[in-house]
């Protein structure tokens, strides 16, 4: 028995909550991949670098904080600079909009085109950051790291295995939870939410019935920003913030986008968390959870992993693969808010 | 073999002035550097202007038929390791033998076994399995591979050859992988494509860092063997003193003292071996481009090109006239991705090392495709254009952002803090200028600075 409740915390704390942490970011990366999908219908790749502005702007203003002795106590100080960091995010995405995206939208320019444009900018937003705060990499999480660290864990219990959690875990998924059910109920209940919705769905009936396009794709600019802002700071604070990092993070939210079934939120906020526990599932090691479940006789030899950990990233665009080739669709269908 | 257009010739004239004004204000040293990487790119950018001018086929995997390339070179040039192979051969054949019995089990059941569940129960267990054997002896010996030397060897090795086979044999690699891709991917709707394609390029990437009994992985592989001659060799040869003495006879009898001339004359010997060594490239890079210009454009003119052209433009309708279209996505794709892989050999035989790690996607997909579609695409003196030119801009950024910036700071103290900060952060402004370079082009001349031929005929 005891064996066995080990053998399930090693599985806690190697996979579940890693798991669900980077799921929630990646989640929250793909929903906005997903409302630039469905109202303005291209593959966003500037995404990657519009997350990393947002947090870039969080650092900043968490500096000026720290500077000015203002903080939350055991709380990081980030979270007080987090809605600077989204007003900043959400202006440069409007911004974006005005200047780029908007001409082709009226232009009715094919989705590659705008792809294109979006890289363009992606360029220009990457050159901005580096510009600012070089590539260097920044912690910036202070207040209390751990709500519960191991050995706690193990004192209290008196189990073998340790339980850590770390507050950056927990205020992930805590902003997740409300940041998630904020834009449903949105998009389900408020008159622009369904309007939107409408627009995604059918784009000349929209316009028939009166929906004003040019305040849609405002207001998913806004969405966009916000959940760009959150999800690139809540990256940052969990690992650690590097500008360079973002860029790779695009291909794993672009393939939760897709694998959820692109155009569906609901189908994102799944395919974040699909991709995340398909990347460290297969990647773990599991000799440790199998010795606390097997018999000693059968204890494995080696590590138990079917990958090794490098090919983290290869595991996600597999998935994408294989999901595009069985169901292209994605595991929702998408297309449609 | 082909007319140009007098704004086509003024493309030729301004990429041709560019390198000797960089010669004159930077050393003759620098202008072949950069040369010789505009060429490289040059035919990177043919090779995408392939499959996305031509055929309208996107292809963001430029970074994987690079790599692909760039393995090419190691194979076919570094002497084989023979203590690796008798390490571990055996155990490689077996695996591999293995894998090719198992995808033949799995046709074979495709074939025979008609119900779909069946089908399916069928071939996941024998993959697991069959994954489960080969993975035994596999482990074993790149384990033992990995072993052998590992701070000089730790890897096969390759065949030995002169390094400029690799260069058809790189092509052959990236055609092969972009075959497997093609037959993977090419169903579906362009962005789609993109995203698929970037990311198989990455898994490529992830397997040459990691597979080290291949590559050597994040080892690195350095000294590559040259086609051209060394510096070392070329400063003790007779005929290249000679050369040398004959070519700057007027400057060297001017000077009277004898120990003075010797000196200034072994100055010139050795800038002029490594200019010497850097024009050797240049040459050999430039018959390779003009032989792809050349075929690209008579394939653009053949009857071949102008149905690539007629699926471009409407698919439906083509496919209808009884082109296959899937078939000849898929060709003009695997040629496309084996033009890359070309590049990806010449690369690596100019840098003489192997490294897996600097493969980056913005680097090597998105810069590529910046020149694809500032040199328009469809055109391949457009697509040789914007490889120069891209290339060029992003090489001479830095001076040029230094520069910019102390003049607009000239009033500023050296040691102000923005001044400082901004100096330091001269090396990303050319990201700013590729951004910007790629938007204004998409917005003021979406079909690039040397736009395709509409030919009425």
């Amino acid at each position: 028995m005891i064996d066995f409740l080990n053998s399930i915390i090693v599985l806690l704390n190697f996979i579940i909550i890693p798991g669900i942490s980077y799921g929630s970011q990646l989640a929250l990366g793909a929903l906005g991949v997903t409302f630039v999908y469905a109202i303005l219908r291209f593959a966003n790749f500037a995404h990657g670098e519009i997350m990393s502005f947002g947090a870039m702007i969080t650092i900043l203003f968490t500096w000026f904080f720290q500077s000015q002795n203002i903080g939350l106590g055991i709380l990081p100080t980030a979270l007080l600079a987090l809605p600077v960091g989204i007003i900043a995010t959400i202006i440069l995405s409007i911004i974006s909009d005005k200047f780029v995206f908007q001409y082709y939208r009226y232009q009715k320019s094919v989705p590659v085109v705008l792809a294109m444009v979006s890289i363009g900018v992606m360029f220009v937003i990457n050159a901005i950051i580096r510009i600012i705060i070089g590539t260097e990499t920044i912690k910036f999480s202070d207040g209390q790291k751990f709500i519960m660290k191991a050995k706690q864990f193990k004192v209290m219990t008196g189990l073998n295995e340790g339980l850590a959690l770390k507050s950056s875990q927990v205020i992930t998924i805590l902003i997740t939870i409300l940041l998630l059910t904020f834009t449903f109920w949105f998009l389900q209940k408020t008159k622009t939410g369904k309007s939107m919705r409408a627009f995604s769905d059918n784009e000349d009936l929209a316009l028939l019935s009166g929906i004003n396009p040019d305040k849609v794709v405002f207001t998913t600019w806004i969405i966009v920003g916000v959940l760009a802002c959150v999800a690139g700071t809540l990256y940052g604070l969990d690992k650690s913030y590097k500008p360079i990092i973002y860029l790779n993070l695009v291909l794993p939210i672009f393939a939760s986008a897709i694998v959820g079934g692109i155009g569906s939120p609901f189908g994102a906020v799944v395919g974040g968390y699909v991709i995340a526990f398909s990347e460290i599932m297969v990647t773990y090691a599991y000799k440790k959870f199998f010795v606390y479940l097997l018999p000693n006789s059968l204890e494995p030899s080696g590590l138990v992993q079917l990958l090794s950990t490098d090919y983290k990233f290869a595991v996600s665009f597999s998935i994408l693969v294989i999901v595009l080739l069985i169901r292209p669709s994605g595991i929702f269908k998408g297309r449609v808010l | 073999m082909m007319n140009f257009e007098r704004y086509e010739w003024l493309a030729i004239t301004i990429m041709i002035s560019l390198f000797i004004f960089v010669g004159f204000i930077q050393g003759w040293s620098v202008s072949l550097v950069i040369l010789n990487m505009c060429i490289i790119s040059a035919i990177m950018t043919m090779g995408v202007n392939i499959s996305w001018g031509y055929a309208g086929v996107i292809n963001f995997g430029v970074m994987g038929f690079l790599a692909m390339g760039g393995l090419a070179a190691v194979l076919v040039s570094y002497p084989p390791i023979a203590e690796s192979w008798q390490a571990g051969g055996r155990g490689l054949g077996i695996s591999f033998a293995l894998l090719v019995v198992l995808v033949v089990a799995v046709m074979y059941i495709n074939k025979t076994v008609s119900q779909k569940r069946n089908r399916y129960i069928y071939n996941s267990l024998i993959i697991f399995f069959g994954i489960l054997i080969i993975r035994h002896f596999y482990l074993n010996a790149t384990h033992n591979i990995e072993d052998v030397n590992p701070a000089i060897a730790g890897f096969l090795g390759g065949l030995g050859l002169p390094i400029i086979f690799s260069w058809i044999v790189g092509g052959l690699f990236a055609a092969g992988v972009a075959f497997v891709i093609g037959k993977v991917a090419l169903g579906l709707r362009s962005d789609y494509l993109a995203i698929v394609t970037l990311g198989i390029s990455e898994i490529v990437v992830s397997v040459l860092k990691h597979e080290e009994w291949l590559s050597r992985g994040v080892k690195n592989v350095i000294g590559l063997k040259r086609p051209v001659p060394y510096e070392i060799d070329l400063q003790n040869a007779d005929w290249f003193i000679n050369l040398i003495k004959y070519l700057n006879s007027s400057k060297l009898n001017n000077i009277i003292d004898v120990s003075d001339r010797q000196q200034v004359l072994n100055n010139l010997i050795i800038d002029g071996s490594g200019i010497f060594v850097k024009l050797s490239y240049a040459i050999l890079f430039l018959i390779v481009m003009l032989i792809i210009f050349y075929f690209a454009n008579k394939a653009q003119l053949s009857p071949w090109g102008r149905m690539m052209r007629a699926i471009r433009d409407n698919e439906t309708a083509a496919n209808a006239m009884g082109k296959d279209v899937v078939k000849q996505h898929l060709i003009i794709f695997v040629i496309g991705a084996a033009i890359v892989g070309v590049a990806g050999a010449m690369l690596v035989t100019l840098d003489g090392l192997f490294t897996p790690s600097g493969y980056r996607p913005l680097r090597f997909t998105f810069i590529i495709w910046i020149m694809v579609i500032v040199g328009g695409s469809g055109n391949n003196l457009g697509a040789i254009f914007g490889g120069f030119v891209i290339w060029f801009s992003w090489i001479e950024a830095a001076p040029l952002t230094t520069f910019i910036i102390n003049q607009l700071t000239a009033g500023l103290e050296p040691t102000n803090a923005l001044k400082l900060h901004l100096l330091d952060s001269v090396p990303y402004f050319r990201y700013l200028f590729m951004g910007l370079i790629l938007l204004l082009i998409l917005r003021y001349r979406p079909k690039g600075i040397i736009p395709e031929k509409v030919r009425h005929s």
